[in-house]
């Protein structure tokens, strides 16, 4: 079972507060792999708000393919910040060249592309990338999007974490997700670990999704770029949040109905039973079947969390209006934000979405009984 | 037997038959009962004679020869008469004295079967008992959920869906517009398959269909039962249990005038309607309700004489080619009842199953596509179709599932499988086993009648008779001599207690794969088997 952390704050703040936390909570993973989420940048990033920003890990051959490639396209690097691990290894942490954060400016012309042809060019190029990559073995792309940097390795987060430097001023961010990873049923690959990201659209879990494999074979059939990959049997909740929320034009507050649809009774009992009903049959094949607790990020920055209807010890969120953290356990909350009210801290039940909107002054609770904002 | 008779071609000694009676003679109490019972009427009661000689080595000492009578149960070696192995005459035995034995080595009755020129016809089952399905194992356990699935307390939705659903980008835009949406029904993924009214008698019809709305009513289970082709009785289409019955449509219209009459008067819209393009058992022959079946009622719900065999009607004539023949029949059912049923049809496993799939993905009014396998049974078929025709269903269930992923319309068209689900018995296991490879539900006949009425064939040409009205059991005859051993509400509850152990058992294997809240269509990843050449074929994983 992973171990989850997540904080949105007013002010920029730094990743390690996340790793903090995350070592506190250290029994629950097992060194298998560590991802992290920063957006909504602080400086230097503040300043280019636009620029797609592109992470992974890349090997010496691979820099100079992505220079050529990128340049081809008439990418120029607008800032990059590199982050060179030491001459002297770590233990557990495989040796690489160099983990990349690089913003580019966009190509002549493309500032003025509409944001959803913008979004699905950004998309293409990161997906040809990690073609390139898999093939050569030399490349590992983790998101290319504006105001967005991902940082995905094997290996214990605080270790890793001081390996790398990751307490440094260009890295304070408002919105943060960091995942401690234990290994489920796969075998351990970079690209298996969360959080997941498209689009804006961000998700990380813990637990075990049983109905992966159905839920991949809808997704990957639906012909839409980006459904691809799925190394992890978590990685399609993010893509079933762009789905619900792109294709099928819902709100964050229809998702639980989408991956965990109430019982037939409640469902009778709802006030938008027919149109819930037809919502559960035609994404059935999307119901997750895992105990699982769900926390991401939507491209507004909003932050939630939801919970499978098996998960019997949900996570947490707490904070006060301007900072508020999303916990699979509570401990790695009172590391991080010990001196908030902690009689306000809300553990959303299998009913449940806790949202706290890019204002950061509440925690909403959206109840799956109560009425939906629908799109009809 | 003097050396110049001539020996009949066809003369069989015992050892020639498929099965032999064993009689113990110092038990018998010549009761009669075992005569009595026999429903090909193998044996009778015979006088046996016995010469004693009494001789003695004394010279002058009298010979003689003493002649005893003593009566006894012979079994005749006609072809007509063999034995079938049904063992009622050792049910009916109070002494234990007679029994069936299998003739372990290769009967050549198989050569003289198909005298006056007439193969043989016979009812049941393919008689082959290897079976892919038993050989699945489910080696997906999940150990990392929290807790661990309780299959006996955990809340499950074991429901499937019967009808076409839309993509949900699909839905939702005929939401937005008001447009048109196909029914759907939620249903109990294990449904009771099409056994029409003509093949089994009336008390099996009427435990099914009372035990089905028990399931429904008292236990919360949506199952569901089809009617089979032929028509169905009209007290039941005009009665509020019909919302429990898939009816049976056959490309011939058989039995359609009963049913069209009643469409006036029906309280509730049907479950469903099944076109029957094919079975199993018998892959591109219709059905075959030989005359000894057809007595009066059976020839009133089906507009025809009593007395005369009734093989399905050949497609109607206003139906060209199968394409045409499934958008039309299913358009025109659809509109008999409003667009409110879900209309699908039921074709036989086979290479070309495909085709019809394809078809369907392209018809809106298409709600699903049930496929039987060559190991269902029938009421009647000829004996080279059973054993040598047909496409197994693992296969065929799985090719048309990979179909529809690929097209990106998985569970959009839902597939039924059927056609020897739980022919070794072990059924949970084997509907799980196709669920997984993709299907939506299965569909069960053969079973219903070895579990709820006790049907005695096995997978050994035991019984078979089901063609020919004698059915031992009561189950499969139209004499009521036969039918009143069988009693309705018996059959009820056999069908309860089939249908509540199948749900534990379902339990069973899901609950350690960790699903409890959708029916686990397609979860492919669960299923392992120890034979390369399987697992590449269905893709599965191959486990050793």
């Amino acid at each position: 079972m992973c171990r989850l952390f997540a904080l949105t704050s007013k002010d920029p703040v730094s990743p390690m507060l996340a790793i903090k936390a995350l070592d506190v909570m250290k029994e629950g993973h097992d060194g298998s792999g560590v991802g992290l989420l920063l957006q909504d940048l602080g400086e230097p990033f503040e300043e280019m708000k636009d620029a797609p920003i592109l992470s992974g890990i890349f090997s010496e051959e691979g820099i100079r393919r992505l220079d050529l490639f990128m340049m081809d396209k008439g990418f120029l690097t607008k800032y990059k910040i590199s982050l060179k691990p030491p001459k002297q290894g770590a233990k557990g942490i495989p040796k690489r060249d160099l983990y990349l954060i690089r913003a580019y400016e966009l190509p002549e012309g493309w500032e003025n592309l509409d944001p959803e042809e913008l979004a699905d060019r950004l998309l293409k190029i990161r997906l040809k990338i990690r073609e390139m990559g898999e093939e050569k073995k030399d490349m590992i792309v983790f998101s290319f999007w504006p105001d967005t940097i991902m940082i995905k390795e094997i290996g214990d987060p605080m270790q890793l974490a001081d390996y790398l430097g990751l307490d440094r001023k260009e890295l304070h961010a408002r919105v943060i997700m960091a995942q401690g990873r234990q290994n489920t049923n796969y075998a351990i690959n970079l690209y298996a670990c969360h959080p997941f990201f498209i689009k804006g659209y961000c998700t990380m879990t813990n637990g075990e999704n049983t109905a992966f494999i159905p839920i991949k074979d809808f997704l990957s059939s639906r012909d839409i770029p980006g459904y691809s990959g799925y190394q992890s049997d978590s990685e399609v909740f993010a893509h079933i949040l762009h789905y619900s929320m792109e294709e099928l034009d819902l709100g964050i507050d229809a998702y639980k109905h989408v991956i965990t649809p109430l019982q037939q009774q409640d469902l009778e009992a709802h006030p938008d039973h027919e149109f819930l009903s037809h919502l559960k049959k035609s994404c059935r094949p999307l119901i997750i079947d895992g105990p699982n607790c769900v926390i991401g990020t939507l491209p507004d920055h909003s932050m939630f969390m939801v919970q499978d209807r098996k998960k019997l010890r949900p996570g947490v969120v707490g904070g006060k209006p301007g900072l508020y953290g999303f916990s699979s356990e509570i401990c790695g909350l009172d590391a991080v934000l010990p001196d908030r009210d902690k009689s306000k801290d809300i553990q959303p039940m299998h009913l449940d979405t806790a949202i706290v909107s890019p204002e950061r002054q509440e925690v909403d609770i959206c109840r799956q009984t109560q009425a939906l904002n629908l799109p009809l | 037997m003097s050396s110049n008779t001539s020996l009949e071609p066809s003369a069989l000694s015992l050892n020639d038959l498929p099965w032999q009676i064993e009689y113990n003679n110092d038990r018998c109490t010549l009761c009669g009962q075992c005569t009595a019972v026999c429903p090909v009427k193998a044996i009778e009661l015979v006088t046996f004679q016995k010469r004693i000689i009494k001789t003695s080595v004394k010279p002058g000492a009298e010979q003689s020869n003493q002649y005893d009578q003593f009566y006894g149960i012979r079994q005749k070696t006609s072809v007509a008469n063999a034995c079938i192995g049904c063992a009622m005459c050792t049910l009916a035995c109070p002494n234990d004295a007679i029994r069936p034995v299998k003739n372990p080595g290769l009967d050549r009755m198989k050569f003289h079967i198909n005298q006056k020129g007439v193969p043989r016809r016979r009812g049941g089952r393919r008689n082959a008992s290897g079976s892919v399905l038993d050989r699945i194992k489910f080696t997906r356990i999940s150990m990392l959920t929290d807790p661990a699935l309780d299959a006996g307390r955990h809340e499950f939705e074991m429901r499937t869906l019967l009808g076409r659903v839309l993509s949900p980008s699909e839905n939702m835009k005929r939401l937005k517009t008001k447009g048109w949406i196909p029914p759907v029904r939620e249903i109990y993924p294990l449904i009771i398959g099409g056994m029409s009214f003509g093949a089994l008698s009336p008390t099996m019809w009427e435990g099914l269909q009372m035990g089905v709305a028990y399931l429904n009513e008292e236990m919360g289970m949506p199952v569901r039962v089809c009617t089979g082709e032929g028509g169905c009785p009209p007290r039941l289409l005009r009665s509020r249990f019909l919302k429990y019955v898939i009816l049976q449509i056959a490309s011939g219209y058989f039995g359609w005038d009963e049913i069209i009459h009643a469409i006036p008067h029906m309280k509730e819209d049907p479950c469903a309607i099944e076109i029957k393009y094919g079975q199993g058992a018998k892959p591109g022959d219709g059905g075959l309700l030989m005359w000894h079946k057809v007595n009066k009622l059976i020839a009133a719900i089906r507009g025809v004489p009593p007395g005369v065999s009734l093989p399905s009607p050949p497609t109607h004539q206003t139906q060209y080619s199968i394409e045409e023949s499934v958008a039309k029949m299913i358009l025109s059912m659809s509109m008999a009842w409003g667009f409110r049923v879900p209309v699908y049809p039921k074709i036989s496993a086979s290479s070309t199953s495909l085709a019809v799939l394809n078809n369907l993905t392209r018809n809106d009014y298409a709600s699903g596509l049930a496929i039987d396998g060559e190991d269902g049974g029938t009421g009647a078929a000829y004996s080279v179709s059973m054993d040598h025709m047909g496409h197994p269903i693992a296969s065929c269930i799985r090719d048309n599932y990979l179909n529809l992923t690929k097209i990106g319309m998985q569970n959009e068209v839902p597939i039924f499988a059927g056609g020897g689900i739980g022919k070794n018995g072990n059924i949970a296991a084997n509907a799980a086993a196709l669920i997984m490879l993709g299907a939506s539900g299965v569909q069960i006949g053969k079973y219903v009648m070895q579990a709820a009425a006790g049907c005695v064939g096995t997978e050994e040409d035991r019984c078979n008779v089901c063609n020919l009205g004698i059915c031992p059991k009561g189950i499969t005859s139209q004499d009521p001599r036969l039918y009143r051993r069988l009693d309705p509400e018996d059959v009820a509850q056999r069908i309860v207690d089939l249908f509540v152990s199948f749900d534990t058992e379902l339990k069973k294997i899901v609950a350690p794969l960790g699903r409890s809240t959708s029916l686990p269509i397609g979860m492919s990843d669960a299923l392992g088997i120890d034979d390369k050449a399987i697992a590449d074929r269905l893709s599965i994983k191959y486990v050793v």
